[in-house]
């Protein structure tokens, strides 16, 4: 056979995927295969390298040469330039701010050479259906230490010691749950892992499944043999195709290979594992309702205690952990706890993948250390604001978390800083929100989305949460008043206190949050009708600067509703009684001569 | 008309493969589902009813708690429109104003012709490249009012030319 030259791989995340991944690999192996290299050039598709923003991306292997933003073009030159020639291809390199090219931009720039990668250690490095790519990069060494030289103590031991924390949002201590299940009366046990990963703006349990699956089934089997379980179940949202086939591949593999049936590796313990997709409900990332629906029966949660520790699936003591908390087990057990501790911070060791994601530059996934800075992340790493304009808020942890406003971007990022700041880690999702856009409508947002998504069973999510979302809605239409604001409060500390499930508890946050931090935006929608961000519909008119407007019509052609009239080279007028604030005429506008006024 | 022999051995054949016995209503909704395209005909549902030996009542309630499942048909594409914050911060709006225009109808509607369905749908998780919509099983992101409406006419190009 003669031997590998040159390695392509190309991110078949599910982002590049949509930005045109397989018509570059078409084309590449096309191209490839007419040059006659298929002998010695390897193309590889892997998990999500991260970058959401420059895809479709390659990396070409042995020189780690990086190229993003390519069409099927692209891959045809780089293949007749530098798999054949041997000569990089300038135009696709990445460019820094400055214009310098980077060839081995991986390494070098701030978005990849800031990251600390162990959850996500091999996604984007590995071909994910391949089971023997996990294992040459120490896949399934961590179960083989665990069976033949650990007691199911020792392991629970060390994962305690390493303090590693849920990270699915909660943050509760991954040890002390699996020794409170390991301790709890029952012949059955099991373990599930969460990959219901439904918070708006996170993605990273979704990259991990799709780029590195064996990591997560590893880890169940050790989770399974250190608390005495020999089933285990994956509860993963339909929305998630690529990750379900990728998933059901690994585990085919995995029984080949005897990481997964009865007798493992052959030792006296055996493990199965099952997927089960979910239908589409966001509260089933509840554990208590994300059983229900394991059950078979409607996602609704149930009164905690008893914990999944003590009563989970079918009744039987059950460990839950998520997807990103699962891809940390297998370096801890193998680098030890001491190793995980070095990383991050005292109360929260170790890394967090966050999903960059809304009006950032470099959007996507990072992996960095627990105690970085919110500015270290949204400036040094996400590259600071994509808009060109002042990057206003942050909101973490989706509907269950809070805005943080720019002035505390010093905060580092860590479970009870973002506590204190009335936002929560979450499951690490970041979306950015510049000056443009309206934090009560943000908070109104959010709030919509609770209303839908609440499961129904008990009255103050039910109720509750709609008579907040009617008054945010009475607000951005311009018909708040200042009575409203208290009502706000009110209403939403009395759902936080009196919810059954974190769904509830959690979902007046985004509200809250808004209030304290953005009351003065409140206050200008209730008392002077005004949205100070322009960006609620009902708060805002339109206007033609007569100084700018030369009469060319465009605006009046685009105008689905006929608002604009005008005769040719003459000044036109918005009837804003009609106009539906679209905003295509501004769009269309090639003299700036139309803007949006509040009130 | 539903063919109920079809039903049955679908069924039938979860049941064989399930290591558990008891969960499997959900799982046999998805694949029934996919047996009819996108949607789940009230005399299939009253079947696996049967042969799961689970109360209709059970069924029903299973089958309208999850936003996936649907008792009327669907349009041949299901264009499913994320709604969530990354994306409208992005754009989002312009979209779904865009495809609801193009396509003529609103959320959870089915265009005459039969082809489409226009529904929402909780994050994609490919915030990276928002505003992003999911059409059956593809992703599209990055998008455009403009890209939207390429989109949904070759779309309309293939679905005609069947």
């Amino acid at each position: 056979m003669p031997l590998t030259t040159s390695t392509v791989l190309i991110c078949a995340g599910g982002a590049c995927i949509s930005s045109g991944e397989a018509s570059v690999k078409e084309a590449l192996k096309k191209e490839i295969r007419k040059y006659g290299l298929d002998e010695v050039v390897r193309v590889v598709e892997t998990g999500c390298m991260g970058a959401c923003s420059l895809g479709p991306i390659i990396v070409i292997y042995p020189d780690g040469v990086f190229y993003q933003k390519l069409t099927p073009r692209a891959a045809e030159k780089i293949v007749q330039e530098h798999l054949l020639k041997g000569r990089i291809v300038q135009e696709y390199l990445y460019k820094m701010p400055t214009g310098e090219v980077v060839p081995e931009a991986m390494d070098k720039l701030p978005f990849f050479a800031k990251q600390v990668k162990i959850a996500t250690r091999n996604v984007g490095y590995i071909d994910p259906s391949n089971i023997e790519e996990y294992i040459a990069r120490d896949g399934y060494f961590a179960l083989n230490k665990v069976l033949t030289q650990m007691s199911p103590e020792q392991v629970i031991e060390e994962i305690k010691r390493s303090g590693l924390r849920g990270r699915g949002g909660a943050g509760f201590p991954t040890g002390l749950k699996w020794e409170l299940t390991r301790k709890a009366k029952g012949d059955r046990k099991y373990i599930v892992c969460n990959a219901d990963e439904g918070d708006p703006g996170a993605f990273m349990d979704r990259s991990i499944l799709e780029g590195d699956p064996h990591t997560v089934l590893e880890a169940m089997v050790i989770a399974g043999y250190a608390i005495g379980a020999h089933q285990g179940y994956i509860y993963v949202r339909a929305e998630y195709p690529l990750a379900i086939e990728r998933l059901q591949i690994a585990i085919a593999q995995a029984k080949e290979f005897g990481f997964l049936g009865e007798n493992i590796l052959g030792s006296e313990f055996g493990f199965d594992i099952e997927i089960r997709i979910g239908a589409g409900a966001f509260v089933c990332g509840e554990e208590t309702a994300l059983i229900a629906s394991i059950e078979g029966k409607r996602g609704q949660p149930r009164v905690k205690p008893p914990y999944p520790a003590q009563s989970g699936v079918w009744g039987c003591p059950t460990v839950i952990n998520n997807v990103e908390t699962f891809a940390c087990v297998p370096p801890i057990i193998i680098k030890g706890a001491d190793w995980f501790r070095s990383i991050g911070t005292p109360t929260s060791p170790g890394t967090k993948v966050f999903a960059l994601a809304g009006k950032i530059t470099n959007t996507g996934l990072v992996e960095v250390p627990m105690g970085i800075t919110i500015k270290e992340l949204l400036y040094e790493i996400g590259g600071g604001s994509s808009t060109g304009k002042k990057i206003k808020a942050v909101q973490t942890g989706g509907p269950s978390g809070g805005c943080i406003p720019s002035e505390y971007f010093d905060t580092p990022v860590d479970y009870e800083s973002l506590q204190k700041l009335g936002a929560i880690m979450g499951s690490g999702g970041m979306i950015v929100m510049d000056e443009d856009d309206c934090m009560v409508d943000v908070a109104r947002f959010f709030l919509e989305f609770t209303v839908d998504e609440s499961c129904g069973k008990c009255t103050p999510c039910r109720e509750g949460t709609r008579q907040m979302l009617k008054i945010l809605e009475k607000i951005t239409s311009g018909e708040g008043s200042e009575k409203d604001l208290i009502e706000l409060e009110t209403l939403g500390n009395i759902i936080k206190d009196t919810s059954l499930c974190g769904l509830g508890q959690t979902a007046p946050n985004p509200v809250l949050s808004t209030l304290r931090y953005y009351r003065h935006e409140y206050e200008a929608h209730v008392r002077e009708k005004r949205c100070p961000a322009l960006r609620c519909k009902a708060l805002v008119r339109y206007v033609i600067d007569p100084s700018k407007c030369v009469g060319c019509t465009a605006c009046a052609r685009v105008c689905p509703v006929n608002a604009i009239s005008g005769e040719l080279r003459k000044v036109h007028t918005i009837d804003n009684d009609v106009c539906v604030r679209c905003g295509s005429c501004i769009e269309v506008c090639r003299f700036g001569a139309i803007s949006k006024v509040s009130p | 008309m539903v063919d109920r022999e079809a039903i049955v051995n679908l069924v039938r054949n979860i049941k064989q493969q399930a290591l558990e016995e008891r969960d499997m209503l959900i799982n046999a909704l998805h694949q029934i589902q996919n047996h009819f395209g996108s949607y789940i005909p009230v005399e299939a549902a009253k079947l696996v009813a049967e042969e799961l030996n689970v109360p209709e009542s059970k069924v029903y309630e299973v089958l309208t708690f999850y936003t996936m499942f649907s008792i009327k048909p669907r349009g041949k594409y299901v264009v499913r429109v994320c709604v969530n914050l990354p994306c409208h911060v992005t754009g989002g709006r312009q979209i779904i104003e865009t495809l609801k225009q193009t396509l003529g109808i609103d959320f959870d509607q089915t265009t005459s012709d039969g082809l489409f369905t226009l529904e929402r749908t909780s994050c994609l998780g490919l915030c990276g490249v928002a505003p992003v919509i999911m059409v059956n099983d593809e992703y599209y992101g990055d998008l455009t009012p403009k890209k939207v409406k390429e989109l949904i006419e070759s779309l309309r190009a293939r679905g005609e030319g069947r």
